[in-house]
């Protein structure tokens, strides 16, 4: 067997899997998308009909918020816990990402329990707080299962960072607000970009979550089961299928460039 | 600047004693070094200086006559090169150079002209658009002490310099290091744990073992006249003649020597190149190794003291492995020393 044909054999799996796993759903998906009876105008339809544009724009800016959010919270919250050795670090950090094992359904009913009609919240304030079928609720739900996935990464990126730079930048006259915006933020923006991109196709994908919330609010995932299982409007939530997708990747897309002109700035 | 450090110590938090109570002065444009080997607390007592560590209660630090032991880091005015540079990967050659200048919120054409200057100065003219990934060892140690130098620091510290470099290139640059510092006429401490970068750069030079300075003096005085049998080892590596003190004479495993008058101890040390290879010679042992350096030779003696002995040899007729030799030891090249307490 030459090195050539080796090497070929070798890319067969990748692309059987390809073909298998991506192209062919997808371009199923995208047919089934421009076959129904308004054929092309399915997705004219998106942009016309308030339903659907409003849901999209939700979508997204809930995504957003709870990327930018769980970016916050997971940055300062990693670099303490990298930065300080205390007892029961390890126990804290266990129940952090515990959220991990949990699927969205679950994530959701704990959201209830917080915020719902008989939640916590509701029970200890006066008057009538419950924010568990809002988009603060769903916010919060997002939140709550997206920083763990933050936190790992950025906490693997911190544990890299290397003291002196900071030191230098002291040094250097920088007081220490100084020194987070000029090396510890360049310093993590690489997995900063990385986790946040999952972070936030995680939201816009989330479906188990938004189930059991959005009774009064519409997320694309949402509209999508129902088209496909109530209004068996198959071409509908095919075409919102190919729409959440490519605004997603449009996204990520320049999210990874923004990445790749730090990484270029920083060598 | 002047620097005074008095009774200044560092315990850590887990008892371990980094710094026994230290007192130091650097006068105005010396340099001064502190060398010792790795865990003597040589670091500990450069980053007390900078602020990086605090000491522990009872310590101060004066900068002419300004108490600056309650002073953070940032507002201590030092600059500091960094063992491993620590230089900023995501900002030019020029940004980093201009940090410590944009820190002090100068106006941008002020800034511009001062890190040209500093350019020119540590010749990195050819560089100052670069990204630091695309410098070499010896550019990305210029471009440190060129950003630690900018600002106008009080003092300047460095943290071994040298040491993140390859033998060759470390050589030439430590010539241009002292070359540089003179030329900044700066207050500067430099840290480092060998003595020829020591003796090379420094005015003075501090040795330092287990805590605390055990001697200071400018690399003749340490070399001619140590004060211990530490410094005579560390130093200019000299070896411990172990013998019978009989009088004015020290019988060895291979034969008598006699000892100076004066000596502050009855340890008596001779360096390599006070051994001399001669057939008249009192002492004899046997060649153990041979080797060749270009200007000289180093051989390795056995049978003299129970630990092999070395010579520097530099005439033609090179002994042979193997080889009984004789060999003399000038009275006054023997230093002796307290024994250690």
């Amino acid at each position: 067997m030459t090195n050539r044909t080796f090497v070929l054999t070798c890319l067969t799996p990748l692309l059987i899997f390809s073909l298998a796993f991506l192209a062919f759903p997808l371009m199923r998906l995208f047919l089934a998308s421009v076959e129904g009876d308004n054929g092309w105008a399915v997705y004219l339809d998106i942009i016309r009909k308030p339903r659907y544009i409003n849901t999209l724009v939700l979508t997204v800016l809930v995504s957003l918020a709870t990327t930018f959010a769980a970016l916050a919270v997971s940055t300062t919250a990693g670099m303490f816990l990298v930065r300080n050795k205390f007892r029961g670090r390890n126990i804290l950090l266990s129940i952090l990402t515990l959220p991990l094992a949990f699927p969205g359904v679950v994530i959701g009913f704990l959201i209830i329990l917080l915020g719902g009609r008989q939640g916590l919240i509701n029970q200890i304030t006066p008057g009538h707080v419950v924010f568990a079928y809002s988009v603060l609720g769903l916010f919060l739900g997002y939140l709550y299962f997206s920083i763990p996935r933050v936190l790992l990464t950025v906490m693997a990126a911190a544990e890299k960072l290397d003291p002196a730079l900071e030191e230098a930048a002291r040094t250097l006259g920088a007081n220490p607000f100084r020194v987070v915006v000029d090396v510890i933020l360049p310093g993590l923006m690489p997995s900063l970009i990385a986790s946040g991109a999952i972070a936030f196709a995680t939201a816009m994908g989330a479906f188990g979550t938004a189930f059991t919330l959005a009774t009064n609010i519409d997320v694309i995932p949402m509209v999508i089961y129902t088209e496909f299982t109530l209004s068996a409007n198959i071409a509908m939530a095919a075409a919102l299928s190919i729409v959440l997708g490519i605004v997603t990747w449009i996204l990520l897309l320049i999210a990874r460039s923004l990445s790749g002109t730090t990484v270029a700035a920083g060598g | 600047m002047t620097l005074n450090l008095t009774t200044t110590a560092k315990t850590f938090g887990d008892g371990t004693k980094a710094l026994l109570p230290t007192n130091l002065k650097v006068n105005t444009g010396e340099i001064v070094s502190l060398l010792g080997p790795s865990g003597c607390g040589k670091t500990t007592l450069l980053r007390i200086i900078a602020g990086l560590e605090t000491p522990d209660p009872g310590g101060k630090i004066w900068f002419d006559s300004d108490d600056v032991t309650d002073l953070p880091v940032e507002r201590r005015q030092v600059g500091m090169v960094f063992q491993s540079y620590a230089l900023f990967p995501n900002m030019s050659v020029r940004a980093n150079i201009g940090y410590g200048l944009k820190m002090k919120k100068l106006p941008k054409a002020d800034i511009e002209a001062r890190v040209s200057e500093v350019l020119e100065m540590c010749q990195l003219n050819d560089y100052a658009q670069r990204a630091i990934t695309a410098l070499s060892g010896g550019q990305r140690q210029r471009v440190a002490l060129a950003r630690a130098i900018a600002p106008r620091p009080r003092l300047l510290l460095l943290d071994e310099p040298l040491s993140a470099l390859d033998a060759a290139l470390r050589e030439t640059l430590r010539d241009e290091l002292a070359i540089l510092l003179r030329k900044f006429n700066i207050t500067a401490i430099f840290v480092t744990h060998d003595q020829n970068e020591a003796m090379a750069i420094a005015d003075r030079v501090a040795v330092m073992s287990h805590g605390e300075i055990v001697q200071s003096g400018t690399p003749e005085e340490l070399y001619r006249k140590p004060n211990s049998t530490f410094v005579a080892s560390f130093v200019g590596s000299a070896m411990h003649l172990a013998g019978e003190i009989n009088g004015s004479k020290l019988k060895l495993k291979g034969g008598e020597v006699s000892l100076p008058a004066d000596g502050t101890g009855c340890e008596a040390f001779v360096r390599a190149e006070n051994i001399q290879i001669n057939k008249n010679g009192s002492l004899s042992g046997y060649v153990d190794t041979v080797t060749f350096l270009g200007t000289h030779y180093r051989v390795g003696i056995s049978g003299v003291i129970s630990e092999p002995i070395t010579s520097i040899f530099s005439g033609n007729k090179v002994p042979k492995l193997g080889e009984k030799i004789r060999l003399t030891i000038e009275t006054q090249s023997i230093l002796l020393l307290p024994s250690k307490a």
